[in-house]
């Protein structure tokens, strides 16, 4: 039963990706309102993404730092603590936050607009609703992710050099060495490849939610709380995917 | 003295030649096993406000929404200006729809857009407009029509009930229609605002000889408002003529809306 609704729901989400491929290439293009979500997806996300790239970073650090020590190894820890910012941790909390952030937003944005038939306004006033509202999201989402991670990566790897002159010292130019000279294109790679796609799920499974919800009151809550849970879900399964594929093709 | 009243007072009685705007002729619609529309026809004259009453789930919303395209009938035709509704594709029916206003029962103004932001999205989504002069003179025009000139940089949570409503008929103006369909216009308003919305009904309908259908089953409204009442039963049209000839109907499922 459960396995079946499963598959439903996936049944429909696949074809509502099918509807925004369709719909994207299609003119009219909404070009105004994809930068305005640009603008709500990535600019308004930015201070919690910095916030936590830059905890993340520190934190790290700092963990890492006494292990790193005893096996004296410290000259090791930039590498270590940039490998896993670029690679894993910043991608993942970065699609976390996102998918908790925007995915609610759109969630409860769309199926607000569902119930109080703003949806349904738009489209008699000759607006197609489904590219005015789901493909620039969907779109903005999926170039924002990425923006985002990069920018997370950049932070976190700050937050980790101030980590490391807490309690040692070194320039900032001898720690961005020490890890530039150790990262590969091929470890890079894979690691920005995949925000793409984490942006893509956030944002098309948080429209699907909200552009389909129940006609009711109840069903906002629903389609918020359902976008959140669903997209981090895919976040973690598409990283799954991503170091499946990359270790597979050697990129690791 | 209201501004909409005044409208009114100063409109030209409007002509009414029998120029069927809409017809809608043997229109069936089921949702599952729910039969709500069974062969239902009707036919709207220009300049006419024809008002469809009926029960609570009767199919009246469902009806007007099928006029403008937002249900497709399982059967029958819907004809509006002379186009028939089944032989649009999407680009036709858009360009349909800027003859026919739609006025929904919770009004769906834009939440996140300014009350000129609101007018101004089906006008620039239409190109209508190619100045900001033009469309400054037409957000003016569309807000004193409705008696709300001062409006414009509010946002719609900061309306009352009754001001809501004028702006989503302000929007519905905006693009001129021939047509307009109000889904249960007086719905949640207090008696005086809702009398005020029935008078400005009756002053759009005199200075743009628009034609209406009016989804309502508040009898004041109905009386205030309607050229012809028809009363949705069973799927179909149950009965239609004159206020005065359908309240005067012996039948109980007819008298008893009248009670």
């Amino acid at each position: 039963m459960i396995l079946s609704s499963f598959l439903a729901e996936a049944g429909t989400i696949t074809r509502f990706a099918g509807r925004f491929f369709r719909e994207g290439v299609r003119p009219r293009y909404e070009v105004q309102e994809f930068l305005y979500q640009c603008y709500v997806i990535g600019y308004q996300s930015l201070p919690l993404v910095g916030i936590t790239g830059f905890i993340m970073g520190l934190v790290l650090t700092l963990r890492l730092r006494p292990t790193m020590v005893q096996f004296g190894a410290e000259s090791w820890i930039p590498v270590m603590v940039g490998l896993t910012v670029i690679q894993e941790l910043s991608p993942i909390i970065t699609g976390l936050m996102v998918a908790g952030k925007v995915g609610s937003n759109i969630g409860a944005e769309l199926s607000s607009m569902r119930v109080s038939e703003q949806i349904d306004a738009m489209d008699v006033s000759g607006t197609n609703p489904f590219k005015y509202l789901v493909v620039t999201r969907v779109l903005a989402a999926t170039l924002m992710v990425p923006v985002l991670t990069l920018l997370s990566d950049a932070i976190g790897l700050f937050a980790a050099f101030v980590g490391v002159n807490m309690q040692g010292s070194t320039t900032l130019l001898l720690f961005i060495n020490h890890i530039v000279g150790r990262l590969t294109f091929g470890q890079v790679l894979p690691a920005v490849v995949k925000t793409f796609f984490f942006g893509f799920a956030i944002g098309l499974i948080s429209c699907y939610k909200g552009y389909y919800a129940s006609n009711d009151t109840a069903g906002v809550g629903r389609a918020a709380n359902s976008a959140v849970v669903a997209g981090s879900l895919a976040v973690f399964l598409l990283d799954l995917v991503a170091v499946l594929v990359s270790t597979a093709f050697g990129l690791i | 003295m209201l501004p909409t009243r005044a409208l009114f007072a100063t409109a030209a009685a409007a002509a009414t030649p029998a120029e069927a705007v809409l017809t809608v002729a043997g229109v069936c619609l089921a949702f599952g096993e729910n039969h709500v529309l069974q062969d239902f026809s009707l036919t709207l004259n220009r300049g006419e406000n024809v008002v469809v009453m009926g029960k609570s789930g009767a199919g009246k919303s469902v009806l007007i929404k099928c006029v403008i395209g937002l249900q497709r009938p399982d059967a029958g035709t819907i004809t509006v200006l002379g186009q028939d509704l089944g032989a649009l594709d999407h680009a036709g029916l858009d360009r349909l729809r800027t003859k026919l206003g739609f006025l929904f029962q919770s009004n769906a103004l834009y939440d996140s857009m300014t009350v000129r932001e609101n007018l101004l999205f089906p006008l620039r989504r239409q190109w209508l407009a190619h100045t900001p002069a033009q469309e400054a003179e037409l957000v003016r025009q569309a807000l004193t029509d409705v008696g709300l000139a001062d409006t414009a940089a509010l946002l719609p949570a900061a309306l009352s009930g009754g001001m809501r409503k004028r702006i989503a008929l302000a929007r519905t103006l905006i693009l001129r229609p021939d047509i307009i369909l109000y889904d249960e216009p007086t719905t949640g308003l207090d008696p005086i605002t809702a009398r005020e919305i029935d008078h400005l009904i009756r002053a759009v309908q005199a200075k743009y000889n628009t034609s209406a259908v009016i989804i309502s089953h508040d009898l004041a409204c109905v009386r205030l408002t309607a050229d012809r009442v028809a009363l949705l039963a069973e799927g179909r049209c149950y009965a239609q003529g004159t206020y005065a000839e359908v309240s005067a109907n012996a039948d109980p499922k007819v008298h008893d809306f009248f009670i």
